[in-house]
């Protein structure tokens, strides 16, 4: 395959960024999108040029490291697939592909395609957690947790932090991430002790972050690649407001 | 600042006064076009008039009336804060490639709700301002009243005013009555013999329908409402009877009365 990446560069988070276009050729359709990167940086390495910095980990799609934004949309064009589980039979010969860093206030550009995402570590740091000591594992039977609590829980933790949902969110908002977060221990006994505190404190760390409010425009849940749903968004505003409403801080 | 300041300008705060007065609007359209079919009766507006002087003068409608203003200035500025805070937190360089998987309305309430306010300022000067500041004329109804037939309909000579929106006055021999009121329908009757401003209507309960198929069940989720229960009936208000029908029916109004003026 013949390939025109016109792609974002940018010393740091202080200088001004640009599109730079190369040319690959002999890109394998069965290569995913990042080994399509290890090649561009393999031949810019060569001709004595500044490989293109990105993010990626495990690229088996659960880290949730890589983080691209590709011809307009987070994560590339196809459905619950994070970047690293794209492949080039995605993509057709001779394709002009665009490739932005996540863009938002609250994810200032490192390097090139790289963001810090360590607003989503302070938020869940500021009650993403449970703090009772739990000892060690006990009998499955003597905590009972229901079928359907349990799925629904599980659908929530599935969230890999990629942050997707703020990358294709028109208002850069973090509400299907702190949602899934706050979803997946509210759904669980362990996580009901903490339970108004932790969307009380998770919500106003979202707030001082600088991410957009939600408009339920659905873009987050479409692009999320572990399709997280848009009821934990829901399930987020009532135990905000129920919490806001009967906890004890005043 | 205290916890219910604290919660109402929290991101979820904004976004719950944005959808309760929301909701509050979207009620009261429901009011307006049931009182507006009025003016589809061939009455020569005698329903239509004295529906508008129940509107102004009930107590209790003058009261929520008050707080219909100010939920509307409360949605619109609330609403254009939450859209500037919103395209901030974008940054400085936005994506030179967009391609949405959200549907134009959801990404466009701003806008279109920017077109509702012009619309509800050049609708609130044209009606309800002439209604309560400007010189109406009056009309007189007489109806006899062993069929409720209207008998006979005037217009009172330019400069009548009375001191009520409404008089009504029972004939000696009991056997008819007549009714003086402020004549709305005529203005109403006058405006949309204007092509540009019927277009306006049209146009503006476009923007309605757009606004409120996002709008309605956005408000739901907002407040917490995402249940598969009760999500199909929730559309299907939002869609169908927010979105379509009772927009439609607005516009159904200016363009019967053009289409009067046209056979006349």
């Amino acid at each position: 395959m013949h390939l025109t990446l016109k792609v974002w560069r940018q010393k740091n988070n202080d200088s001004e960024g640009r599109f730079e276009t190369y040319e690959l050729d002999g890109i394998s359709s069965d290569m995913s999108f990042l080994e399509m990167f290890d090649v561009l940086n393999e031949k810019l390495i060569a001709e004595n040029k500044e490989p293109v910095a990105f993010d990626h980990d495990c690229r088996e799609g659960i880290c949730g490291m890589c983080s691209m934004y590709i011809n307009g949309r987070p994560h590339g064009p196809l459905q619950g697939v994070a970047t690293c589980q794209l492949h080039m039979r995605s993509f057709n010969d001779g394709d002009t592909i665009v490739v932005e860093p996540w863009r938002a206030v609250a994810f200032p550009v490192i390097k090139d395609l790289v963001v810090s995402r360590t607003a989503f570590d302070r938020i869940v740091a500021s009650g993403g957690f449970v703090s009772v000591n739990t000892g060690n594992a006990q009998d499955a039977n003597s905590l009972p947790v229901p079928k359907e609590a349990a799925d629904h829980a599980f659908m929530a933790a599935a969230c890999i932090g990629c942050g997707a949902c703020v990358a294709a969110c028109k208002n850069s908002s973090a509400m299907l991430f702190v949602s899934a977060k706050i979803s997946q221990l509210a759904l669980l006994p362990q996580g009901q002790a903490e339970r108004k505190i932790r969307a009380e404190k998770m919500v106003a760390q979202m707030d001082t972050e600088g991410f957009g409010a939600c408009t339920n425009t659905g873009a987050c849940s479409a692009e999320c690649p572990k399709e997280i749903s848009m009821e934990n968004i829901a399930r987020m505003n009532r135990e905000y407001l129920g919490a806001k409403l009967t906890s004890s801080a005043v | 600042m205290s916890w219910l300041t604290q919660t109402l300008s929290s991101s979820i705060g904004k976004k719950l006064v944005m959808a309760l007065t929301g909701l509050f609007l979207t009620s009261f359209l429901a009011v307006h076009v049931a009182g507006n079919l009025q003016l589809f009766n061939a009455d020569e507006g005698l329903a239509f008039n004295l529906y508008t002087v129940f509107m102004t003068t009930s107590p209790i409608i003058k009261t929520i009336s008050y707080g219909l203003y100010a939920f509307i200035l409360i949605h619109a500025f609330q609403g254009f804060y939450l859209a500037y805070q919103n395209r901030q937190a974008r940054g400085k360089v936005t994506y030179s490639k967009v391609d949405n998987q959200s549907t134009w309305a959801s990404r466009n309430m701003a806008l279109l709700g920017t077109v509702l306010l012009v619309f509800i300022v050049v609708h609130m000067a044209q009606f309800w301002y002439d209604y309560k500041f400007g010189q109406l004329p009056f009309k007189k109804y007489t109806i006899e009243l062993a069929e409720g037939k209207i008998v006979n309909t005037e217009t009172m000579p330019e400069g009548y005013m009375l001191k009520s929106k409404l008089e009504e006055q029972l004939s000696d021999d009991q056997k008819t009555k007549t009714i003086i009121v402020k004549d709305l329908y005529m203005i109403v009757d006058r405006a949309f013999a204007n092509l540009p401003l019927v277009l306006l209507y049209v146009l503006s309960m476009v923007a309605v329908s757009y606004h409120l198929v996002h709008g309605f069940r956005s408000a739901f989720q907002t407040l917490g409402i995402n249940h598969p229960k009760y999500n199909p009936l929730l559309d299907f208000l939002g869609v169908w009877v927010f979105g379509i029908i009772i927009p439609a029916a607005f516009a159904a109004m200016p363009v019967y009365f053009y289409i009067m003026h046209l056979l006349h």
